[in-house]
């Protein structure tokens, strides 16, 4: 079956339940894609000796099962890492130099859960260092190509997920999002990404990039995938992660189909449309791709409301100091005396910390550093830190305000299609303001989701938003599961999925 | 540090005209199996790095989750000093590098400690002095760097061990309330005593479970607080009065020649038994404090403060009061037997054993204490059990055994063992009570000395000695002195 890499992976699912194919088979043809398009960038580990041995082994509790005790619906489906989270059986880099070579001990907490699930790890994704960019172009092992035009970014930080799911290398990948790094990269790929609430997902396991925003999530083709991957990816995991929610686990893709009435199927969906998401800024491409969705949504029986998120611009400052103040202090770790890289010549233990940190780290890893231990210092902390999590509780409390008129929330992911690789009129800021309506949410710890509704300049794809109450992953999940049953814009290849067989 | 001016009222010692002020922050290790915020064992002594886990050993993708039983043992602090003990605290991660501190940063508490203040009572001499205590935070402890003279270090490199890396610790911080340095270790021991009473902490000292860092200054009479020098790691009562004594006389001696102190951080060398400052104010770090972003705040409700207030042992404070009514004993016995849990503990059974408490007392606070202190052992080593002890002071209360006969039985008990009645009768200490044969004695001696028996009448009560003396030796010692003066007055009455 040449074309396997099609398929979703509910359908594929469906096919190795059936055993009309194997693990193994689908391993192989991955493994094999991943070869030929090597190229993009998006892969920085295989090991098809390990992969191989967990298709068998999913092969054999197919094989097992019988119809009164099933195998797991999501086994022997293959899914690539990206590189933030740890993993015992491939090195682990999270982009960065000074990780090189890395071996974790343990897997996190995500990774056991979607292998325990039955998921066949094919590798690990190249990501920006240490999750930082909205591009991939910040990762020491190169830059990732969009599967749609590769002369252009795939977004950041989970660009190598993204890449990979929109090429055909992996019918689904893990992401994590801290300022939008699963639902900006997912955008701009043309593919369907979800960040869930915050505590959701264990973040044991995770190297970290700012400990109150990092949440984990799945990215596919569709929103009944991402619905299949957040139920084995979530869980509470109270042992390992204080800041994990104490909740049972939850089957997201019950509700898909949830519908008050039989012919429309978002029939008394309030749709929360915030004014601040299409002020100047928004480029026309885009908004022309959202407005028709929105259309669509309320051919759906939704209704749309006018509301207001008053500082959604203040999100940008505030992430950019809260951000990068838990960053500087989280890679403090990072210090050449245990793993990871240690300069090569030093005179003393402070010459060895700076040589070892400025080789390893890359210049945005770096900058972030510098600004969140600024923010940090003696005398400026009021200023910027504390003053930043009043607002951070604001901007919360602005959405409170804006969920007592609707139910989810809808706009663009990013103010633009991706742009292009190694643009050199781009500068660190272009890409900080970029950020502008994933940020929010972020900070809020809300659960936030991109599918895909369209073309832009380009013919790049354009991704829109949609922002759910906390907890609210099965109403975002059912509305995009709705608009993608009577759309057809998830189904678009890239010209790397259909371009020549594998 | 504000009503420091309102304490200083108190009689002070001077020196050299001088009034002194120490404050303590004591760091105290919590006797928890497991680390306050990952699993790994917190045994002392092991082999280097093999009690850490990812967590201690800040491997990316690991985070720290709270040890309940170190928050346990914060309460217990906090209800045996009468503290506030906070509904909600922070964690904050205290950023530095150094290669002992695997995250470069350590997990304490900075603006919203879980123990407010509250305070310690004890006895200096006859005087009454109490601290006031700022406050007590949960903390990580770190590695430990080994140099040169260990057997990771050396060849000009250091040696990093991690095992001590995560170990929970309560930084207990007093005000600066101590004027000498006496006062100052008096409230170490009691802070110690209560530490290790209410089983929070093993207070080994010599294994850094139980670390002081004086703040030392000094100031004329009426004068601000001067400029303070922190003494770090002080591990053992001794060196504590000999470093700030030291600290003292310098300062005294800076003052006088007309310098000025610098705010400074400084070592006690015991070999030297002088202080070395290691760095000034002008190199302090600043630490960048900010709340963990891993930990949600500390949240501790009433109910759970009440369990563990049922839980707590009766404190020592109370103990001794309670001793001092029941057993009729004075402040300072009751004080001496509430000096650990298991030395009040021998004297409660032993007493309710054979019903002597004042008996009791006099033996613990002499022979068993001597030989304890000879011994350097502590009471649950003692090789003379309770129920020996109380069988010992039974035998002497029921005229059986004369004190010095007791003390003879003591020593073989203590060295050998064996059956109390076994050992007087082996050694024939049994007094002499039959009131026959004893008359027959006084008779006899009293018939022998006639010129005694003269004085005394005139009034010389010295003359009496004499004559018990003799009594004393014609029984061979066996006599019972009280019966022996008793008959003697009676006889010459």
């Amino acid at each position: 079956m040449q074309d396997l890499h099609l398929l979703t992976v509910a359908q594929t699912a469906d096919l190795l339940q059936a055993k009309k194919v194997s693990s193994l088979e689908l391993a192989e043809h991955y493994l094999a894609r991943v070869n030929k398009h090597e190229g993009l960038g998006a892969f920085l580990a295989c090991k098809p000796e390990t992969t191989a041995l967990a298709a068998k082994a999913a092969d054999a509790k197919i094989a097992a099962a019988s119809s009164s005790n099933l195998a797991p619906r999501l086994t022997g489906v293959p899914i690539a890492h990206k590189d933030i989270f740890v993993t015992k059986d491939f090195v682990t880099t999270a982009g960065s130099k000074m990780l090189q070579g890395y071996r974790s001990p343990f897997d996190a907490t995500v990774v056991t859960k979607l292998a325990d699930a039955g998921m066949v790890t094919l590798g690990k994704l190249n990501c920006d260092e240490f999750a930082m960019g909205s591009a991939n172009e910040n990762s020491f092992y190169g830059k990732v190509q969009n599967p749609w035009d590769t002369s252009r970014v795939p977004g950041g930080s989970s660009g190598g997920s993204a890449a990979a799911v929109a090429a055909g290398l992996a019918p689904a990948a893990t992401g994590t999002d801290t300022g939008g790094s699963i639902r900006q990269p997912a955008s701009f790929c043309g593919i369907t990404g979800i960040k869930p609430t915050y505590g959701r997902a264990s973040r044991y396991g995770m190297v970290a990039y700012a400990s109150s925003l990092d949440q984990a999530g799945p990215m596919a083709r569709t929103a009944e995938d991402c619905a299949l991957l957040l139920s084995a990816m979530c869980g509470a995991d109270l042992d390992r992660d204080s800041t994990s929610l104490d909740l049972p686990p939850e089957d997201f893709s019950r509700g898909l189909n949830d519908s008050i009435s039989s012919l429309r199927k978002l029939q008394g969906l309030r749709v929360g449309i915030p004014k601040e998401f299409f002020a100047d800024g928004l480029a026309s491409d885009v908004r022309t791709a959202i407005d028709t969705a929105l259309a669509e949504l309320e051919k759906l029986g939704a209704k749309l409301v006018p509301i207001s998120l008053p500082r959604t611009e203040l999100a940008i400052p505030v992430y950019y100091i809260i951000a990068p103040a838990e960053a500087a202090s989280n890679l403090s770790r990072f210090d050449g005396v245990k793993f990871g890289h240690r300069a090569a010549d030093y005179k003393d233990l402070s010459d060895m910390y700076k040589k070892t940190r400025t080789e390893g780290f890359g210049e945005e890893v770096r900058r972030r550093i510098m600004i969140g231990n600024y923010v940090l210092s003696h005398g400026y902390y009021d200023a910027y830190y504390l003053q930043a999590q009043r607002i951070r509780r604001m901007i919360a409390d602005d959405f409170q305000q804006a969920f007592k008129n609707c139910d989810v929330i809808a706009g663009p992911v990013a103010p633009s299609v991706a742009w292009k690789l190694g643009d050199k009129d781009r500068k660190p800021l272009d890409d900080y303001l970029a950020d502008i309506y994933t940020l929010p949410a972020s900070l809020a710890g809300l659960p936030g989701m991109s599918i895909p509704v369209g073309f832009g300049e380009g013919n790049m794809p354009v991704g829109m938003q949609l922002i759910g109450n906390y907890l609210q992953e099965g109403r975002l999940l059912n509305a995009a599961h709705q608009y993608q049953l009577a759309t057809d814009w998830h189904t678009k290849l890239s010209p790397l999925m259909t371009g020549g067989a594998a | 540090m504000k009503n420091a001016q309102t304490t200083t009222t108190q009689k002070s010692l001077l020196v050299q005209g001088f009034e002194v002020v120490i404050g303590f922050e004591t760091h105290a290790q919590l006797s928890t199996q497991s680390k306050i915020f990952s699993r790994a064992p917190t045994a002392f002594g092991a082999e280097p790095n093999t009690q850490a886990c990812p967590v201690d050993l800040a491997l990316p993708g690991s985070l720290p989750v709270m040890n309940v039983g170190a928050v346990e043992r914060a309460i217990r602090l906090g209800l045996a000093l009468g503290s506030h003990i906070a509904e909600r605290s922070v964690f904050a991660r205290k950023n530095y590098f150094y290669p002992d501190l695997p995250k470069g940063y350590q997990i304490s508490q900075f603006e919203i400690p879980v123990v407010q203040g509250g305070e310690v009572s004890f006895f200096l001499g006859d005087e009454k002095k109490t601290v006031r205590l700022v406050r007590a935070h949960l903390e990580e402890d770190a590695g430990k760097s080994l140099h040169e003279d260990s057997t990771l270090g050396g060849g000009g490199m250091s040696g990093i061990d991690l095992n001590r890396a995560g170990t929970p610790l309560l930084e207990i911080v007093t005000e600066p309330d101590m004027r000498s340095s006496a006062e100052a270790v008096a409230y170490a021991k009691e802070l110690h005593k209560i530490v290790t009473w209410i089983g929070i902490c093993d207070g080994n000292m010599q294994e850094g479970s139980f670390r002081c860092d004086a703040n030392v200054s000094v100031r004329r009479p009426g004068e601000p607080l001067g400029t303070r020098r922190e003494i770090k790691n002080l591990n053992s009562f001794k060196f504590m009065q000999q470093a700030i004594d030291f600290e003292v006389r310098w300062q005294i001696e800076q003052l006088e020649d007309g310098k000025a102190i610098e705010q400074a951080t400084v070592l006690f060398n015991p070999d030297t038994g002088e202080t070395r400052a290691m760095r000034t104010k002008e190199d302090a770090a600043d630490y960048r404090y900010f709340p963990d972003p891993d930990l949600p705040p500390l949240v501790i409700g009433r109910d759970w403060v009440e369990q563990v207030r049922g839980e707590m042992p009766e404190l020592p404070r109370v103990m001794a009061e309670r001793f001092q009514t029941q057993y009729a004993l004075s402040e300072y016995d009751a004080t001496a037997l509430t000096s650990s849990v298991a030395f009040a503990g021998y004297f409660e059974t032993a007493t309710k054993a054979c019903g002597q408490p004042k008996l009791v007392s006099n033996w613990l606070a002499g022979e068993v204490s001597r030989r304890l202190n000879q011994d350097e052992a502590s009471i649950e080593a003692c090789p003379v059990s309770h129920t020996q002890l109380a069988l010992l002071v039974s035998r002497i209360a029921d005229g059986t055994l004369s004190n010095n006969a007791a003390k003879q039985v003591f020593d073989v008990l203590w060295t050998d063992g064996g059956d109390i009645d076994a050992i007087i009768e082996a050694k024939g200490l049994k007094q002499m009570n039959d009131s026959g044969a004893l008359t027959k004695i006084v008779a006899d001696v009293i018939a022998a000395n006639p010129k005694n028996v003269d004085e005394f009448k005139a009034g010389n009560a010295k003359a009496l000695n004499a004559l018990v003396g003799q009594i004393m030796k014609t029984s061979g010692g066996k006599a019972n002195p009280a019966q022996v003066n008793a008959l003697l007055k009676n006889a010459l009455a």
